[in-house]
């Protein structure tokens, strides 16, 4: 069986409030990922739709995607695990060309959170645990993760301080990151300013600088198997290793508080069918939903120990310039976080970083990249790893 | 005309908001109205189950009897949050909280009374049957 490749990448700008509907935002990564890999829909064998569900009015959103973007008559299918679906959907469309069922499938990836307040947001978002005993407590994201802030804290020694260097490296990077929704700088200063935004408690030990905002979005990643990708790509970056994993959806079904248990079980998989170890990645995007998340998952990532994810912050080691940068495109912390584009937005930076075609965002000479993207509160973890 | 069937909603007064009305456990619903907080433990295998189950994974059995929670859990991690979710506004501020009871854990919130510099991850506490201001009705951790 040969190998699998990714020939092309796109992404709409993350933006507040965008100006149209969800199929034209979809559209928008589509063609930037058609363009790169020089594609016409005839080309694509299926098309894989992905999305965290009841954004929108629209149910089924794959057979109308598929209709506007050219893909019909092909398969279509819809994948969701909220805020990984377009890692799932890579995953996905991984086996489609493994099996020899679709020699190319475009992965598409989309979120239209401006459609809803940012309460009914939390709301919707907070149904993504679990709604029969959880929810009624009156849950939300920031407050589930917050927990997992308060654990790393009490067992490591993690402060306040520390979490607010992951915000102030992201919002280095979404500076010059023009597909960014957060473009503004951001201060260790203003998480002790009570007059910036950034120091308000949000669900304590988090404050709002920790959080990441919501976003309107979309991404595309088109796969081909080794043949039609060294046809259609002079640069094809191929898929070396995957990892999923999934776990309890209450908290009290977990053992694990200081990291996420899925995305430990799904770095150990994408690095044993890579054949690599953390030592050789060179550029990583990590799920940073919340600073704690980042820090969390350096340490499940391997890049450092258990308890000391917080030092790779402090010594700077996962800026551009250090020993393994993560998130130089500015992380969900500042690019936004529009739930089903996040991980194909995750992968076009890394297949850009390998083809050296980043910009002012690129690291030196990568060879070995990696996405860690997580649905919900760790419930469910993607790690990818591509080389070129 | 038939005679429209009665359906058990009782687990609509779970919690502040509810999101499910109907579940095999609702009885849960009805020893909270007694002031008892109760999981599940498989008459089959013996696995005890918190938050309660109608079914069992490891044995696949799905003959369950009810323990009460009792005693003192240890404080496993919290958050207090200043913003919440539609629908959950009138109770802020509040804290959401596990509890480890060794054979299993118990998410939920602590109680109001419990000013915040008094809570220490690690302490112990035990879970209550709460009324909230509304009629519903959950439960909440208290200083053991």
């Amino acid at each position: 069986m040969g190998k699998v490749g990714i020939i092309g990448v796109g992404q709409s700008a993350f933006v507040r409030g965008y100006p149209g509907s969800i199929r034209e935002l979809a559209f928008e990564g589509f063609k930037e990922a058609m363009q790169d890999a020089g594609t016409t829909t005839k080309d694509i064998g299926a098309s894989v739709i992905c999305s965290a569900p009841e954004y929108d009015k629209q149910r089924s959103p794959a057979g109308v995607f598929a209709e506007y973007l050219g893909l019909t008559p092909q398969p279509t299918f819809y994948v969701e695990s909220l805020c990984s679906s377009s890692s799932m959907g890579l995953r996905l469309a991984y086996s489609l060309i493994k099996s020899g069922l679709h020699d190319t499938v475009a992965v598409i990836g989309f979120q239209k959170m401006s459609e809803i307040s940012s309460a009914e947001s939390q709301e919707r978002m907070g149904r993504g645990a679990d709604i029969q005993w959880e929810s009624p407590f009156g849950t939300m994201m920031p407050a589930y993760y917050a927990m997992y802030a308060r654990a790393h804290m009490e067992k490591y020694g993690t402060t306040p301080d520390d979490l607010a260097l992951v915000r102030v490296k992201a919002a280095t990077y979404g500076q010059i990151n023009e597909k960014a929704v957060y473009r503004k700088p951001v201060t260790f200063d203003m998480f002790s300013d009570p007059e910036s935004p950034m120091s308000g408690p949000v669900a304590s030990p988090l404050r709002v600088g920790d959080c990441c905002a919501n976003a309107d979005g979309s991404s595309c990643v088109i796969v081909a198997n080794e043949e039609k990708a060294k046809a259609f790509a002079e640069k094809p970056v191929w898929i070396l290793g995957l990892g999923a994993a999934s776990t309890s959806v209450n908290l009290a079904g977990r053992d694990l508080f200081t990291g996420l248990s899925v995305a430990q079980q799904a770095a150990e998989q994408a690095y044993k069918m890579a054949g690599v170890g953390p030592k050789d990645i060179d550029v990583a995007e990590v799920h940073d939903c919340f600073t704690i998340a980042e820090i969390m998952a350096y340490e499940n990532l391997g890049f450092a120990q258990p308890g000391e994810g917080k030092e790779l912050i402090k010594s700077k080691e996962t800026y551009k310039e250090g020993s393994i940068p993560v998130n130089v495109d500015g992380g969900l912390l500042s690019k936004g976080h529009p739930i089903g584009a996040t991980g194909g937005s995750q992968i076009r930076t890394i297949v850009l970083q390998l083809r050296g075609e980043a910009g002012d965002m690129q690291v030196k000479d990568p060879e070995i990249g990696l996405v860690h993207n997580i649905g919900g509160v760790g419930l469910y973890g993607n790690v990818t790893i591509l080389g070129r | 005309m038939g005679k429209k069937k009665e359906q058990d909603t009782r687990f609509s007064k779970f919690g502040t908001v509810s999101f499910t009305s109907i579940t095999k456990v609702n009885d849960f619903v009805e020893y909270l109205e007694q002031g008892k907080v109760m999981g599940t433990r498989c008459k089959n295998c013996g696995l005890a189950f918190f938050p309660p189950r109608a079914d069992c994974h490891q044995c696949l059995g799905s003959n369950m009897e009810w323990f009460e929670v009792t005693g003192a859990g240890r404080l496993v991690t919290y958050s207090k949050l200043e913003y919440a979710p539609v629908g959950f506004g009138e109770d802020l501020p509040y804290a959401i909280a596990l509890l480890d009871y060794g054979d299993y854990k118990v998410f939920g919130r602590i109680a109001g009374d419990v000013p915040e510099s008094e809570i220490r991850v690690g302490m112990e506490m035990k879970t209550v049957v709460n009324r909230l201001p509304n009629g519903q009705l959950n439960y909440v951790f208290q200083k053991a």
